[in-house]
């Protein structure tokens, strides 16, 4: 009988970068060469296996053992009893997220577990091996075009009933998006990938290029068929050193491949990618001012309309679509938009990618369905607020989001209820505050943010977040703050009705929802 | 490494501008970009100086002073700030002995700091160079700030 090879993955990410996991790497390699298990376990490399780990972790497949923690005495034993007797190492497990759910009163069955669709590769795969992606079904999608002949309208059609929604925050429905585009008649469109996030409180789009980079270069492929666009660019920021290298690996082997550039598999579609680095500024994020940036220029955001869609990159129509929603396309191009339906809400389909961040037990990066509470998302996969201390406030979907109390707990999370509640969905951000934070400090530091992060084009948004910022540092636990606080909210619907770009127009989430949920904090 | 020679990898064209001024940047002892080299790449790109200064002034990433060898960046966006992100900075002040965007004599570090750098399950969050350290707490910093003195030592 012909032995079957075992596969360590091993996480290699900033996190375990700092842990010290070259040197676990080598060991680890030098103990299996050692120990003459060549033949028999393959080590290779992955992304972030999110939420659940800490430190230096590994996968071991078959069976998708997690060892997480991992300390470099621990290879001897992992690899003496796991891999030689075919015994998991139960102390080094972490603790699994169904317990958790359990204790704090959900049925981890019912409560949804972690659903993958977006996040279905990402530290199951090496993402530097295009083979791994090809073999866990990979370039299926484009593979589909090509054998069944589908034209760029069914691409559409099946987009548009999906549902699917952007994920960069605004949920307009891509299906739509891409429509628009496709009826431009023009010589040039371009697709662009929006991996600027710089949202606090985000880091789903960056686990995504680091984990499964070629997820991303499928979804514009079709994108770009579905259009009529043959160039495509994907914007990642600056900071992102390691996307940076995996996407750019990642190109040159679907180049190699043939995946990309002249007649795509026999298609007669030609497709081409080039990646560009950003370099440091939020307003990058927002698609115009991004555009701009490609250019070469100052990220100063445009005035809309006309949309990028119809005068995007160089004037021509041009689709911005964020990372998570491009992983989602090749899915649902291969399981049909019917299978998207299967998850989430009826007008929000699919999973979303939340940030757990903040006074968490757990924070880390999780994928569930829309609709999801915060409630199970704090208390169940999060394992609820650190040091047992008070839950007071959650930031949710980012800096520019609103801030909600307790009360909001059980709001389902999709686009639209939050919306109804007052806030936004925004990037998934899920920022958990415990009650040993001042809320006025707390809303002074959010406006550093907006006031340090104005592009200073237009005259509301510029001296608007300065004198927001001004404002707050007035605020007092015993003057006279009324007036300020009328004052600030006065100044922010300004802000909402003139600023050029939604990041001066944000301002009122943050702002209004902390007065109205947190008064008593400064009377 | 020769500016003229890093202009040549790239066209003309203004696309690629941002790209190059890293690329500049990245070469140069300093981590800065000198009025000098601006100018040749204003001139390669068909721009005028203040136009390329405007681009230059608008990204937090570049900068027209020199630097350390080591930049570091502590994050003081909301999610590191609740977990002390001010706190680490003035530990690193303390450590290094100089005050933000200053420079270290020995041109080791430069502290700056920066918006959210999206590790923010990790926070409290810096950067060093672009690699990510989170979970900051003092021990963890004094290390990182040792292994950076030896490693310069050890070349
Ligand atoms: C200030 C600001 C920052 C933004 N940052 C991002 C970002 O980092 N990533 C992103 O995908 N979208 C960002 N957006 C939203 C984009 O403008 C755009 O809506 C999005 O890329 C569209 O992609 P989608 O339809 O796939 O969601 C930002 C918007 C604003 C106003
Ligand atoms: S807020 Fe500090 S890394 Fe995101």
């Amino acid at each position: 009988m012909k032995k079957e090879i075992k596969k360590i993955l091993i996480s290699v990410e900033d996190k375990t970068i700092i842990e010290g996991v070259a040197e676990f790497e080598k060991i680890f390699k030098e103990k299996i060469k050692n120990k003459e298990l060549e033949k028999s376990v393959k080590l290779s490399r992955t992304g972030t296996f999110g939420v659940n780990t800490k430190g230096i972790s590994i996968v071991i497949y078959p069976g998708g053992v997690l060892y997480s923690d991992l300390k470099i005495h621990d290879i001897d034993k992992i690899l003496n009893q796991h891999i030689l007797k075919g015994i998991p190492v139960q102390e080094l497990m972490p603790e699994p997220i169904s317990e958790r759910l359990s204790e704090h009163g959900f049925n981890p069955e019912e409560a949804k577990n972690e659903n993958r669709i977006v996040l279905s590769n990402v530290g199951k795969i090496n993402p530097e091996s295009i083979d791994e992606y090809i073999t866990s079904g990979g370039y299926n999608a484009v593979k589909a075009i090509a054998e069944e002949g589908l034209e760029p309208k069914d691409i559409i059609d099946i987009i548009k009933e999906s549902g699917l929604r952007g994920r960069g925050g605004a949920g307009f429905p891509t299906g739509l998006k891409w429509e628009i585009t496709a009826k431009e008649s023009s010589d040039e469109k371009y697709i662009i990938c929006n991996a600027d996030e710089g949202e606090p409180g985000t880091s789903k789009d960056r686990l995504i290029l680091e984990g499964d980079p070629h997820r991303i270069i499928e979804g514009m492929i079709i994108a770009g068929y579905a259009v009529g666009a043959e160039k495509g660019y994907v914007y990642i920021r600056g900071e992102y050193k390691i996307s940076v290298e995996r996407v750019v690996k990642a190109i040159k082997d679907a180049y190699k491949k043939e995946l990309l550039g002249k007649d795509i598999l026999g298609t007669g579609f030609t497709f081409d990618i080039e990646l560009k680095k950003g370099a440091g500024a939020y307003v990058c994020g927002e698609e115009t001012a991004l555009i701009e940036s490609i250019e070469g220029k100052r990220g100063n955001p445009r005035i809309k309309p006309p949309y990028p869609g119809e005068k995007g990159l160089h004037n021509k129509p041009t689709v911005v679509n964020n990372v998570e929603t491009l992983a989602n396309i090749a899915p649902i191009i291969v399981n049909g938009s019917k299978w998207f339906h299967s998850f989430g809400t009826e007008d929000c389909p699919g999973t979303k990618v939340f940030t757990l961040v903040g006074d968490i037990k757990y924070p880390g990066i999780i994928e569930l369905p829309m609709g999801v509470t915060l409630r199970e998302i704090v208390f169940g996969f999060g394992g609820g607020i650190k040091a047992d201390r008070g839950l007071k406030a959650i930031h949710l979907g980012g800096s520019s989001g609103a801030v909600f109390d307790k009360s909001f707990l059980d709001v389902p999370l999709d686009f639209d209820s939050v919306k109804k509640q007052g806030g936004l969905l925004g990037s998934g951000s899920v920022l958990v505050i415990d009650n040993e934070t001042d809320m006025r400090n707390y809303l002074e530091n959010v406006l550093l943010f907006f006031k340090h992060e104005s592009c200073g084009q237009c005259i509301p948004c510029r001296i608007g977040t300065a004198r927001l910022y001004d404002l707050v540092k007035k605020l007092d636990k015993n003057g006279q703050n009324d007036v300020i606080i009328s004052n600030m909210e006065h100044l922010t619907d300004v802000m909402f009705k003139s600023s050029l770009c939604p990041l001066g127009q944000s301002l009122i989430y943050p702002v209004k929802s902390i007065f109205k949920n947190f008064g008593n904090e400064f009377k | 490494m020769n500016v003229d020679k890093i202009l040549k990898r790239y066209n003309s064209d203004r696309e690629n501008l941002i790209q190059a001024l890293h690329d500049i940047q990245d070469n140069t002892e300093g981590n800065y970009l000198r009025t000098g080299d601006l100018k040749k790449a204003a001139d390669y790109f068909h721009m005028s100086l203040s136009e390329i200064n405007g681009v230059v002034e608008f990204y937090s990433m570049f900068s027209k002073k020199p630097r350390g060898k080591y930049i570091i960046r502590v994050c003081q966006s909301p999610p590191c700030y609740i977990k002390g992100a001010f706190n680490v900075l003035g530990e690193l002040k303390n450590l290094l002995g100089i005050d933000l965007n200053d420079t270290t004599k020995d041109k080791l570090f430069t502290l700056e700091t920066t918006s959210c750098l999206g590790a923010c399950d990790e926070a409290p969050v810096m950067s060093v160079n672009n690699i990510i350290y989170g979970k900051l707490n003092t021990e963890k910093i004094k290390n990182i700030i040792k292994h950076y003195r030896e490693e310069k030592r050890g070349k």
